[in-house]
């Protein structure tokens, strides 16, 4: 059945992205792999959304391009204006707020 | 869709590069790699969306995440210039935790995912094959669900675009704070008249540090 073929490919980008988000250090690298986690919630909506003969799907992946499109504006704009106070990228050196 | 034989060639193949390029995302040292790896898992995912019969979200999808994320991401590694800051280690302690972790995860979701069972004709909902066709294509049938179900969650959506627009300029506008410039209110001892006094002489300096 299909079905599971979309399933194990959302999966599977989804546990690419978390893995990304706790190996890599790079601030943007890991915003990038939040983005690949939303791409495995993309594929797993739209694939119950066509088998289910709901729309209800892909709608939701419309407002989940609309979310990413928000927190990737809202995320960059938070490391433009550290890079200023502090230029690093490397997540583990932003420890300024652990007292 | 039939699940025809193009059909299951073309989402084996689609299926193999999206992880095989999120692979490559995370093993790239260089992020503009990564960014460019991510832009192969959007366009093969497109792929699957058009599989899928959603033909709207696989252009919604390039256009917004080829054309404008990925962009916005090049253009802030561009903005930071990589090259200046340190590099990033190649081993930290944190990997030998976060591998195995998610490998654990993606057994568990694929095991999850393949025992999915066989979706039966009760619970499926308003929008059979036949339906969709009637209305003029999936696009149209999108349009019907989002334009009467979803309408107020829709606008919430314009909402939240106009504050996440709103927020990215005021958090990357450039804050000049000139040394000489007092803020009345750290002074603790003085009078509200003084503190007046000061603010209408500070007022100036800040105008023209936020242009």
């Amino acid at each position: 059945m299909m079905l599971n073929g979309f399933l194990v490919v959302g999966a599977l980008l989804f546990a690419l992205g978390a893995t990304g988000v706790l190996i890599r250090r790079n601030a943007i690298v890991m915003l990038m792999c939040i983005e690949l986690m939303l791409q495995g919630a993309n594929v797993t909506l739209a694939a119950f959304s066509r088998y289910l003969d709901d729309q209800a799907g892909f709608v939701l992946v419309v407002f989940s391009l609309t979310v990413a499109a928000a927190e990737v504006a809202i995320g960059l704009a938070i490391l433009v204006a550290l890079s200023r106070v502090n230029p690093v990228v490397n997540v583990d050196q932003l420890d300024s707020l652990s007292g | 869709m039939a699940d025809n034989l193009e059909t299951t060639v073309a989402f084996w193949y689609l299926a193999i590069a999206a992880v095989g390029a999120g692979v490559l995302m995370l093993a790239s040292r260089n992020p503009v790699h990564a960014a460019i790896s991510l832009v192969i898992v959007i366009f093969h995912v497109a792929g699957l969306f058009v599989i899928l019969g959603a033909g709207f979200l696989a252009v919604a999808q390039i256009a917004i995440y080829a054309g404008a994320i990925v962009v916005l991401f090049l253009f802030t590694l561009m903005m930071l210039d990589m090259r200046r800051l340190p590099e990033e280690r190649v081993t930290h302690r944190q990997i030998w935790l976060g591998i195995p972790l998610g490998i654990l995860l993606a057994i568990e979701a694929v095991v999850v995912s393949v025992g999915t069972p066989e979706i039966s004709e009760s619970i499926k909902g308003a929008f059979p094959p036949a339906t969709v066709s009637e209305l003029g294509g999936s696009t149209q049938a999108l349009a019907v669900a989002l334009f009467n179900e979803f309408t107020l969650p829709f606008l919430g959506a314009s909402v939240l675009l106009t504050a996440a627009t709103i927020g990215a300029i005021v958090l990357a506008r450039r804050i000049e704070v000139h040394e000489q410039a007092d803020y009345p209110q750290a002074r603790p001892g003085s009078s509200d008249e003084a503190a007046a006094d000061q603010s209408s002489a500070a007022a100036p300096v800040l105008e023209e540090s936020a242009r």
